[in-house]
């Protein structure tokens, strides 16, 4: 009985979203359209349909309608479509139709998806399949939290993604240990797995100080700056110096701890001036301190070498053993045939060992009276006060607990890409490991994994998607809208999940059962 | 006749002035809280209550004056000059809040066990050994969950110790704000209001609550409450407050017809004010009992 949705609910829902266009109006549908379409080319005329160009000394225009008339066409289509199907849709058709058309879709998007990547190598399919895709899962999302709304229900999404954590936290786990002994795993994948555990590990640290503290860290690449540079220095130019050249093969791990510690001192540093700022203030110079970090690197040439960085960092060895191909190399010593490959798959369990240590530690923290006393603060500062809590040194740990493990990050960053420069590390880092940490769930580690592997991925997703490159005009280059794909892409998940993927807070002890505490009774902190 | 609270002070607050800018809260205070008395801090809104109560706890620091804890082992702290933090950490000062500030998103033995911190990071060797997972921080843990467990039982809310503090009713966060206040294993427990939004089923219990409090832990307790059938019920002692000043001190039946009193709460001539407060008391007592207040909401 709950099942059959009552008319008047169902048209309340309707009008709630689209309050312009009465059903079966055809002439003000019309309207409508028409409208979307003027706005749609108004703002993809200039955007996409005009673009500068410089050949041979004079500024030419070039224009581009083929490609507003495609955008533009997208954007009418999907608008009817909406209308048809979502918001003005006949009695007939329930919303589970639209659900199954939305499963249908997606499915077939899927299929033209794999079929153009594997077998076709046709870039329609893969356009085809992509738009299926969203379009299905457009559907099937919004169709699916409307039937459960009706039930009263919470949303369908949720609850499928939820009782599936414990599971999902194992299964990456052993897919991350097996990960380069997986038939099929070439170097580009390795490659992009330790760009992904990197930003993982980002995320643990960053984790420590806005999703347990509740502190908003705008400047936490300057951690991960003071990491690459503490290696890349003192392996170049001071360890040779002090020690000798025997040393370095042995300088990443004598530098890693030293760096989290330089880190961890930063963090101490940037903390202090800011214990007593809340909120937008606290942001607001952490970002100043994120930024102040980057031109010293850039201006104190005599030192770090100024914009031209720090090359020839020294590669990272096998504990003492050089992965060259020679008789001492790492290859040689193991009776094995050399690789250039078997530096990477170091490198890979050296940044895995890395981030399953940072989680280790904050899981540990969580338990212990310090990571209770940072969410504590997080909820409440005034009471943790007055329950003889020292605010101060607790947001301190916080700032450089996380600072250290980002410090740890930075070290292993310039061991992997043997060179730093202050390009690396840009406001547009610490957002995206802020973002990583938002999407994933303020306070969640398994979030945080997810969110990275989404954000890194759909970014170098992007340099995947030739097709595009067909469909669009000539010389167009999908690298360009990486961040533009984010950007819907944060907005798509903050639309659905508001708080995070990950929105349930597990309690750090128990007393009969561990009941996990719903997000909306969890303060995101106040800075 | 020497008052226990003159006899043996484990609070004397001593000649206090808080001005903030050209208003004086609080104007030259002075008085003692018994060692093992229920004192009640009454007066009409605005007359500076709360101010006192962030003094004592040094979220304020007073213009002037002293302010001194005495403890029963001859240590005396003066509260003026300590961090509000250190003063619940040595001094041995609790308090709970007017609008009360749990925390909201963990459970109900999440907050006593934040309660215990200090205690608990001395344990866990300043989370050094507690890292690599020291068996004398697991059995200070249980300890302090033992603890808890005292207390949960204490305020009926054992069975909800794994839910979020943010979803009990109102009354129930009262209570487990005051247990979360005694997890700190005070010697001086200063209450804002703890009655207010209670029913009087509930009040009765809270009653109960702090008469217990005071008998099996014989500490002292101090409150500002608005409630007289609270006040009248069970404090030793009453110091009454009108514009940061004090106009009264002592039993409740000596506050109770005390003219200034009167004067302060029904705005009347001294000379026919006594009957008409005792009267009004034993109205407001009568209809405090025969019909609940209206709910406040929880935060």
């Amino acid at each position: 009985m709950a099942l059959a949705p009552q008319p008047t609910q169902q048209g309340g829902a309707r009008t709630a979203q689209t309050p312009t266009v009465p059903k079966g109006d055809q002439k003000r549908l019309l309207i409508d359209l028409l409208l979307t379409g003027l706005i749609a080319s108004a703002i993809f005329g200039p955007i996409v349909g005009m673009n500068a160009t410089a050949p041979q000394g004079g500024l030419v225009l070039e224009y581009r309608w083929a490609a507003v008339l495609w955008l533009v066409g997208i954007v009418v289509v999907g608008r009817l479509l909406l209308h048809l199907l979502v918001w003005n849709r006949p009695d007939w058709v329930k919303p589970i139709h639209i659900k199954r058309l939305g499963a249908g879709l997606a499915g077939l998007g899927l299929v033209s998806l794999l079929l153009g990547l594997f077998v076709v190598k046709a870039p329609w399919f893969d356009a085809a399949g992509v738009f299926g895709l969203i379009a299905g899962a457009w559907f099937y999302i919004s169709s699916s939290n409307e039937t459960a709304a009706e039930r009263g229900a919470p949303s369908p999404l949720a609850n499928a993604i939820e009782p599936l954590g414990k599971y999902v936290g194992v299964a990456l786990l052993l897919i991350a240990i097996a990960l380069p002994f997986i038939p099929g795993v070439d170097r580009r994948i390795v490659d992009l797995a330790i760009l992904m555990l990197t930003y993982v590990m980002l995320g643990w640290g960053l984790n420590i100080v806005v999703g347990l503290a509740g502190l908003l860290d705008l400047g936490y690449v300057a951690f991960y700056a003071v990491g690459a540079y503490a290696y890349a220095l003192l392996s170049t130019i001071y360890f040779p110096l002090w020690f000798g050249d025997g040393i370095t093969p042995w300088a990443f791990w004598l530098v890693l701890p030293l760096a989290g510690l330089f880190a961890a001192c930063w963090g101490l540093i940037l903390g202090f001036p800011v214990l007593r700022l809340r909120g937008d203030y606290l942001a607001i110079v952490t970002l100043a301190f994120g930024e102040i970090i980057r031109l010293i690197l850039i201006n104190w040439y005599d030192f770090t070498g100024g914009p031209n960085g720090i090359s020839d960092v020294p590669r990272p060895s096998f504990f003492g053993i050089p992965f060259t191909n020679d008789e001492n190399g790492f290859a040689a010593t193991f009776g094995l045939t050399y690789s250039p490959l078997q530096r990477i798959i170091f490198l890979y369990y050296v940044i895995l060992m890395l981030a399953l240590i940072t989680n280790f530690v904050t899981m540990r923290l969580r338990k212990l009276p310090i990571g209770r006393a940072w969410e504590a603060l997080r909820e409440d500062e005034i009471a943790c006060r007055s329950l003889g809590i020292n605010t101060t040194n607790t947001k301190l740990t916080a700032f450089a607990i996380g600072a250290m493990f980002g410090g740890f990050a930075g070290s292993f960053f310039a061991t992997r890409q043997g060179f730093v420069s202050p390009e690396s590390f840009v406001f547009m880092e610490s957002a995206i490991i802020l973002a990583i940490v938002v999407l994933g769930g303020l306070g969640s580690q398994i979030g945080v994994v997810v969110a990275a592997i989404v954000v890194i991925g759909a970014f170098e997703l992007f340099r995947e998607l030739n097709f595009l490159k067909a469909i669009m005009w000539e010389g167009f280059d999908p690298t360009q809208y990486r961040m533009l794909a984010v950007g819907v892409a944060m907005v798509l998940i903050m639309r659905w999940r508001p708080r995070g993927l990950v929105t349930k807070r597990d309690p750090s002890i128990y007393l009969k059962e561990k009941k996990a505490v719903s997000a909306d009774l969890v303060a995101q902190g106040h800075g | 006749m020497a008052n226990t609270w003159q006899a043996d002070p484990v609070l004397s607050v001593e000649h206090i002035t808080m001005r903030f800018g050209g208003l004086v809260a609080i104007d030259d205070l002075s008085f003692n809280v018994g060692r093992h008395d229920i004192t009640a801090l009454i007066g009409p809104n605005g007359a500076g209550k709360t101010t006192v109560f962030n003094c004592l706890t040094g979220f304020y620091k007073p213009t002037e004056g002293m302010i001194v804890m005495r403890h029963e082992d001859g240590k005396n702290f003066i509260l003026e000059r300590m961090d509000d933090f250190r003063i619940s950490q040595f001094a041995k000062v609790a308090r709970t809040f007017q609008n009360i500030r749990l925390f909201a998103g963990m459970t109900v033995l999440e907050n006593l066990v934040v309660a215990q911190h200090n205690t608990l990071m001395k344990a866990s060797g300043y989370t050094v050994a507690g890292i690599l997972g020291s068996r004398s921080y697991k059995r200070a843990e249980k300890a302090a969950v033992e603890k808890a467990t005292y207390w949960l039982e204490k305020i009926h809310l054992i069975d909800r110790a794994d839910d979020p503090a943010g979803d009990l009713p109102y009354g129930a966060q009262r209570r487990l704000e005051i247990a979360r206040a005694m997890c700190t294993e005070p010697k001086l427990l200063c209450l804002d209001e703890p009655a207010a939004g209670l029913n009087p089923r509930e009040s009765d219990d809270l009653n109960k609550l702090l008469l217990s409090i005071r008998q099996d832990e014989g500490i002292g307790i101090l409150l500002i409450e608005h409630d007289m059938k609270v006040v009248m019920e069970i404090s030793d002692h009453v110091v009454v407050l009108d514009y940061g000043q004090k106009i009264a001190d002592g039993t409740p039946a000596e506050v109770k017809i005390d003219p200034a009193v009167i004067r302060a709460y029904l705005g009347v001539d001294e000379e026919e004010a006594p009957p008409i407060a005792e009267k009004l008391i034993t109205e407001a007592i009568a209809r405090a009992e025969n019909e609940p207040p209206a709910q406040q909401g929880g935060r």
